[in-house]
C-alpha cells in the first residue's frame, strides 16, 4: 500500500486532492502576502506612519477618488454593453451563437500589453480615430483620447467587457424558455416580460460580473499606465511608482493593504447581498 | 369565482405545422363548444404539444385557423389572446413568491390593487394554498407547484384554458386526486379547457371530448364512451385500453348473414356499427374488449351452443381482475378480463374453457 492510499484512507480524498493548491497557495501567496501586510506597519518597530502619510496627503486621497470613479464608470459601461451583448448572444439561433461568442473569446488570446498598444495606435492624436473623424469632416482638431481619464476607460470597458458578457449570459440562458412563453401567455407583452422576467432573473449574473469588473479594475495597472495621463494615476500605478522609483517599499505595501481591504469590504457585501434574496440557481 | 359567463368555443381549423420537411401536424380541425373539457391524446411525439402552442400563440402555424368565440386569433400575439396556460413543467417563476405568480396576469392587466388581491385570496382558497402565499415555488412539493400553475392560468378568467400534460410530473395517486380536481375546478369555473395527455386514463375521466392524435393527425374525436366503444380504427382501439384485434376476412355464415374469419380460422358474428359491411371476401379487422370475453369452464360447455373452444396459455392475477391468455382451437390469441370471483377465477394454465361474445362487442374496424 502506497503512503497515497493511506492518506486517501485517513483523510478523505477531498483534502487529499485539496492539499498540493492548498501548499502552493500558502508558500507563494500567503507568506509574501503575510510579508506585506507585516512590512506596512514595522519598520522594524510598530508604526503607523504609512497610513497616517496616505490620509493626510490629498494627493493619495486623489488617486484613491480617481481609482474609484475610474472602475465605475468601468464597471456601468461594462454592464450596460456586456447586458447588451450577451442578450443578442442568448437570443441568436445556434449557429450564430458560436460566431459571437467565438468574437468575444478571440480578443482574450491577444496579449493585454499588445491590446493596449493597438488601441494607442487607434486613440493618439494622430491615430486612426482621429483621422477618421477629420476625413469625415467631423472635426478639424484631432480630440484628446488618449492620456486622459477617457482613454482609460475606454480601453479598460474593452478589457473588462467579457467578465459581465460571461456570467450574465449563463444567467440568461438558464432560463427556460417556458417562462417567457408563459409571462406572454398571461398578458405581458416583450418589454414588460424583460422587465419582469428576464431581467431580475438574470441579476444575479449582473451582480457577479459588475463586482468582477470593478474588484479587477480597482486593481487596473497597465492600460492606466500606457494610455493614462500623469494626473489620471490609479493606485496600482501608484503602487509601482513607490516600488521601482521612489524605492519606498513600505508604504508601497501600506497602499497595496488599503487596496485589498477594500475589496475585501466590497466581496463580503457583496456576498451578504446575494446570499439567501436571489435563487442558489438560475433553476431551483 | 364562478361561472359567470359560459366559456368560448374553441375551433381549430386545418392546423398544419411543419419543420423544414417534416410535418409535425397534419391538417388538424376539431371545434370544442364552451365550457366543455377536450384531451388531445396521442404517444408521444404524436404533435399534441405542437398543436397547443399554436392555439396558445408561441409559434405561428405554419396553415390553418385558430378561432376563439369566433373570433380569428390565428395572427394575434400571445399576450393578446387571453388563453391561460398550464405548463407540463409549471413554469412557475422562481423569483416570485406564489401570491405575486397567480398576481402576475392581473399586474398585467392593470387591475386595482384592491381587486387583484381579492381574486388572488380567491383563486389561492380555490387550489387550497392560501398558507403558502408567500413560499417561493422552489419551496413547494410538485402537486402544490401544479395548483399554483392552475390558479394562475385561470385567475384573469381566460377565455380558454390549455393544459400540457399537467399531470405527467406527478406521482400515480397524486395524479387521480388532481384528475378529479382539475375536472371540478372546470366545471365550476365553466371555462373551455383543452388538455393534453398521453395517459388513455386520464383522458376518460376528465374528459367531454377526446380526440386521439398520431403522426400529426387527428385519429378520432368523440365522447369518451364513442372513443372507447366505437373505434374509429385500428391505432385508436388499440391505444384506448387493452384490445383484441383480429385480422381476416368477410365471410357468410351457415345463415348466409356475414360474419368474420380470422385468418387463423375464428369465425364471429360481428356489428359493423354505422359503417356499411362489406362484401363477402373483403379484408377486415375487429376488435373485442378482453372484459366482453367471458369464460366458460365448465368441460361440457363446448357442447351447448356457439362459443370458442380454446386452451389457457397463461393467467395474471391483479388483486381485482385476473386477465387470461386463451389459444383458440386455430391458434388465435385472445385476452381475456374477469372479475375476481367470476366463474374463471380457478382457471389454470392448461385448462380447456370455452371463451364467448356477443356479436355487439365484436366491432369491425376498416382494414
Ligand atoms: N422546434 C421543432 N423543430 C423540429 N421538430 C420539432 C420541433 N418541435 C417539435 N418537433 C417534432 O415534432 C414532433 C411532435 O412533437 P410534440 O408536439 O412535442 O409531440 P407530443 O407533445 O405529442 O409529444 C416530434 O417528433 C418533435 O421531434
Ligand atoms: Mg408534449
Amino acid at each position: 500500500m502506497s503512503a497515497i492510499d493511506t492518506l486517501v484512507r485517513r483523510h478523505g480524498l477531498t483534502t487529499c486532492l485539496l492539499l498540493p493548491p492548498l501548499v502552493f497557495l500558502a508558500a507563494f501567496f500567503v507568506v509574501p502576502l503575510i510579508e506585506v501586510v507585516r512590512g506596512s506597519f514595522f519598520a522594524p518597530d510598530l508604526t503607523f506612519d504609512h497610513y497616517a502619510r496616505m490620509a493626510s496627503e490629498p494627493l493619495y486621497l486623489r488617486v484613491v477618488s480617481i481609482t474609484l470613479k475610474i472602475a465605475l464608470l468601468t464597471v456601468l459601461l461594462c454592464v450596460l454593453l456586456g447586458y447588451a451583448a450577451a442578450y443578442l448572444i442568448a437570443t441568436a439561433s445556434p449557429r450564430a451563437r458560436q460566431l459571437l461568442m467565438l468574437c468575444v473569446i478571440v480578443p482574450f488570446f491577444l496579449s493585454t500589453l499588445i491590446r493596449n498598444y493597438i488601441w494607442m495606435a487607434i486613440l493618439q492624436r494622430s491615430g486612426l480615430l482621429n483621422h477618421a473623424l477629420r476625413d469625415l469632416g467631423l472635426i478639424t482638431e484631432p480630440l484628446a483620447l488618449m492620456y486622459n481619464q477617457t482613454g482609460v476607460v475606454v480601453v479598460m470597458v474593452n478589457m473588462l467587457l467579457p467578465f459581465t458578457i460571461f456570467p450574465i449570459l449563463s444567467s440568461l440562458l438558464a432560463i427556460s424558455p417556458d417562462l417567457y412563453h408563459a409571462s406572454s401567455s398571461l398578458g405581458a407583452g416583450p418589454i414588460r416580460t424583460f422587465c419582469r422576467v428576464t431581467l431580475p432573473m438574470s441579476l444575479p449574473g449582473v451582480v457577479a460580473g459588475a463586482l468582477l469588473v470593478f474588484i479587477v479594475s480597482l486593481g487596473f495597472f497597465i492600460t492606466p499606465a500606457l494610455v493614462g495621463g500623469q494626473k489620471e494615476m490609479m493606485i496600482s500605478n501608484l503602487i509601482d511608482f513607490h516600488i521601482r522609483q521612489v524605492l519606498n517599499w513600505p508604504f508601497a505595501f501600506a497602499l497595496a493593504n488599503v487596496l485589498l481591504c477594500g475589496t475585501l469590504v466590497l466581496y463580503f457585501l457583496y456576498a451578504r447581498s446575494v446570499e439567501g434574496r436571489l435563487p442558489r440557481t438560475a433553476f431551483p | 369565482m364562478s361561472a359567470e359567463t359560459a366559456g368560448a368555443t374553441l375551433e381549430v381549423a386545418a392546423l398544419t405545422k411543419t419543420f423544414g420537411r417534416h410535418t409535425v401536424v397534419n391538417d388538424v380541425s376539431f371545434r370544442l363548444d364552451g365550457s366543455r373539457l377536450l384531451t388531445l391524446l396521442g404517444p408521444s411525439g404524436s404533435g399534441k404539444t405542437t398543436t397547443m402552442r399554436r392555439i396558445a400563440g408561441f409559434e405561428e402555424p405554419s396553415a390553418g385557423r385558430v378561432l376563439v368565440g369566433g373570433e380569428d386569433i390565428t395572427r394575434r400575439p400571445a399576450h393578446k389572446r387571453d388563453i391561460g396556460v398550464v405548463f407540463q413543467q409549471y413554469a412557475l417563476f422562481p423569483h416570485l413568491t406564489v401570491r405575486r405568480n397567480v398576481a402576475y396576469p392581473l399586474e398585467m392587466r392593470r387591475l386595482p390593487r384592491r381587486e387583484i388581491e381579492r381574486r388572488v385570496g380567491e383563486a389561492l382558497a380555490l387550489v387550497r394554498l392560501e398558507d403558502f402565499a408567500e413560499r417561493l415555488p422552489r419551496q413547494l412539493s410538485g402537486g402544490q407547484q401544479q395548483r399554483v400553475a392552475l390558479a394562475r392560468a385561470v385567475v384573469f378568467k381566460p377565455r380558454v384554458l390549455l393544459m400540457d400534460e399537467p399531470l405527467g410530473a406527478l406521482d400515480k395517486r397524486l395524479r387521480e386526486t388532481m384528475q378529479v380536481e382539475i375536472r371540478q375546478l372546470q366545471q365550476t369555473l365553466g371555462i373551455t379547457t383543452l388538455s393534453v395527455t398521453h395517459d388513455q386514463v386520464e383522458a376518460l375521466v376528465m374528459s367531454d371530448l377526446v380526440a386521439v392524435m398520431d403522426g400529426g393527425m387527428l385519429q378520432q374525436i368523440g365522447t369518451p364512451r364513442e372513443l372507447y366503444q366505437r373505434p374509429a380504427n385500428r391505432f385508436v382501439a388499440d391505444f384506448l385500453g387493452a384490445s383484441n384485434i383480429l385480422a381476416g376476412e368477410i365471410a357468410a355464415d351457415a345463415a348466409g348473414r356475414p360474419s368474420f374469419r380470422s385468418t387463423r380460422g375464428l369465425v364471429s358474428p360481428f356489428d359493423a356499427g354505422s359503417r356499411s359491411v362489406p362484401d363477402a371476401g373483403a379484408t377486415a379487422l375487429v376488435v373485442i374488449r378482453p372484459e366482453h370475453v367471458a369464460i366458460d369452464p365448465r368441460p361440457a360447455a363446448a357442447a351447448e351452443g356457439p362459443g370458442h373452444p380454446c386452451v389457457v396459455s397463461g393467467v395474471v392475477y391483479a388483486g381485482d381482475v385476473l386477465w387470461f391468455r386463451l389459444r383458440a382451437e386455430g391458434g388465435d390469441e385472445i385476452l381475456a378480463k374477469t372479475l375476481a370471483g367470476a366463474d374463471a377465477t380457478e382457471c389454470r394454465e392448461g385448462d380447456r374453457v370455452v371463451a364467448r361474445w356477443r356479436r355487439e362487442d365484436c366491432l369491425l374496424l376498416p382494414a
